[in-house]
């Protein structure tokens, strides 16, 4: 009874640790620019249909798939920056959410037109086998990709405040003007933050395809536990993203061992409402 | 080295500068007067590409600048110190100072301008590990003033540096700012204390509803009748 549950806990942290990471590309965007991204779920998708390819056409597994599709949506992020969203910025809010909205409606379509509706899923012995660590029993894919998401979110934390680039990019969030009068160019700093928050989201979604079905709207399924763990956390706050990704995912899997995996949304939604309706600015956040 | 002639900035229908000129020479210290919403800071903010000039024409060391973006300008050589001092308050006071030396062409030679703005201000030294946001007001001035040096300008602009600042501080301030002017260094200040301004600079405008309606040697300035009966409560 107890290894079971400490079973289902060590899976939630290992799920919560991928949540961490996509929430904090999400997180990190509205922190620079106050934008809401609503195609960060589909950049998630995207980057499994990335991963899907890889195995068709090489049939390499995450080894490859991971490096690939950071690199590709670093891509898409950094061309719908200086494509759309550059240009909405300083519109009004609805604008921003008409632009990214239509962003994530044009890649859930444009994947749909492409490669069908049908659910795809990569082979289980991709990353095969079971790992038996102190009596809990944790299949490789999910143990792998809670490892890396953990790495990759810490290094986008460190990244941002231990590195120069960092700095700046905190310079260009707080105060744009007085970062151009310090030499830095905004829209270059708002593309980096573009381009690492979809790369996150694109190693997110290469993991996370090496366990999860795809389709064209599991973005939309991704999008919304993002939105759960960002606002939990603290909008603009990577180690509350984590601490936030981490929670939900534990109670999330608690709640399917307790409650049943079909009723395990409400518990996390429940949450969502509580946490908006007690602490709006988040567990993490500044009010 | 510097030169702005019939400079002209609108925000929509307001007019915030309305017909400034005015000339810094090099090695020169220039003082900016004129009560609030004379147009100082709009001048300044203007010439340092914050934002648009409506009409006009601003030259540094013989190149036009006018509608440069911001980041280009400091990058000539033309440092802003602006008003409110507009620090990066979530970081310490040496990333403040790192950023300030963005625009260097050679990184290397960030760490002894980083010594030499420790040297001139040996308080930063001692909080290089605090946050921004937590420090006096005196502090976020030499902060300020720092950061703006760190770009190694050759021409550098003040905005109201003694503004809510203790007189004992404003004093040391305005002296620091003396050496850095002896040591060769080109000054701009926009100032509302016009008695200490004149104390210190060799040049000054007088500045009156967006327009630059005065100016002469600093000397001359102070002598003026009307000048100290509008701006220094004198006669």
């Amino acid at each position: 009874m107890t290894a079971t549950l400490l079973q289902v806990i060590a899976g939630g942290l290992l799920l919560g640790a991928l949540y961490a990471l996509f929430a904090s590309g999400l997180t990190l965007i509205w922190g620079m620019m106050n934008v809401v991204n609503f195609a960060h779920g589909d950049f998630v998708m995207l980057a499994m249909y990335t991963s899907f390819v890889v195995w068709k056409t090489l049939g390499l597994g995450p080894a490859a798939s991971v490096p690939i599709a950071a690199l590709v949506l670093a891509t898409v992020g950094i061309v719908a920056y200086f494509a759309l969203v550059r240009h909405v910025m300083r519109a009004p809010m609805i604008a921003q959410i008409l632009a990214t909205f239509g962003l994530a409606l044009f890649l859930r379509y444009g994947v749909f037109w492409y490669f069908g509706a049908n659910f795809l899923s990569l082979p289980d012995n991709l990353v095969g086998g079971t790992y038996d660590i102190w009596g809990i029993r944790l299949p490789a894919a999910r143990l792998l990709a809670g490892a890396v998401a953990l790495l990759v979110t810490a290094g986008l934390h460190l990244l941002l405040t231990r590195t120069m680039l960092g700095s700046r990019m905190l310079a260009v969030a707080e105060d744009e003007a007085a970062a151009q009068l310090m030499g830095i160019r905004p829209h270059r700093m708002q593309a980096v933050a573009w381009g690492l928050a979809a790369g996150a989201a694109g190693i997110a979604g290469a993991l996370i395809s090496t366990f999860f079905y795809i389709s064209p709207t599991v973005g939309e399924t991704l999008a919304i536990v993002a939105f759960v763990t960002v606002s939990l956390g603290g909008f603009g706050s990577v180690p509350g993203a984590l601490v936030a990704g981490l929670l939900i995912g534990v109670i999330e899997s608690l709640s399917a061992y307790w409650i049943g995996a079909v009723y395990k949304d409400i518990v996390t939604y429940s949450l969502f409402v509580a946490v908006l309706w007690l602490r709006p600015q988040g567990l993490m956040g500044k009010a | 080295m510097l030169s702005v002639r019939n400079l002209e900035v609108r925000y929509g229908d307001l007019i915030g500068v309305a017909d400034v000129s005015l000339e810094v020479p090099q090695g020169g210290m220039v003082a900016l007067l004129g009560s609030n919403g004379a147009g100082k800071t709009t001048t300044l903010n203007a010439i340092a590409g914050l934002i648009p000039a409506s009409s006009g024409r601003i030259d540094f060391e013989g190149e036009p600048i006018a509608g440069r973006p911001a980041y280009a300008i400091v990058r000539k050589g033309l440092a802003l110190s602006p008003e409110g001092w507009r620090l990066f308050t979530q970081q310490s006071v040496e990333s403040n100072l790192r950023l300030g030396a963005t625009p260097l062409a050679d990184k290397s030679r960030l760490p002894d301008l980083l010594a030499h703005v420790y040297e001139i201000f040996p308080r930063l030294a001692e909080r290089r590990r605090q946050r921004a946001g937590t420090m006096s007001g005196g502090e976020r001035q030499m902060l300020a003033v720092g950061r703006a040096l760190m770009s190694d300008p050759r021409l550098l602009m003040l905005d109201e540096p003694s503004l809510g600042l203790a007189p004992a501080i404003v004093e040391s301030m305005y002296e620091t700012f003396g050496r850095l002017h002896k040591a060769g260094l080109t000054i701009l200040l926009a100032e509302q204390s016009v008695e200490l301004a004149l104390e210190f600079a060799d040049h000054a405008y007088v500045l009156q509803v967006g327009r630059s309606v005065l100016s002469g040697p600093a000397a001359e300035l102070a002598d003026n009748a009307e000048v100290q009966r509008v701006y220094m409560g004198l006669g």
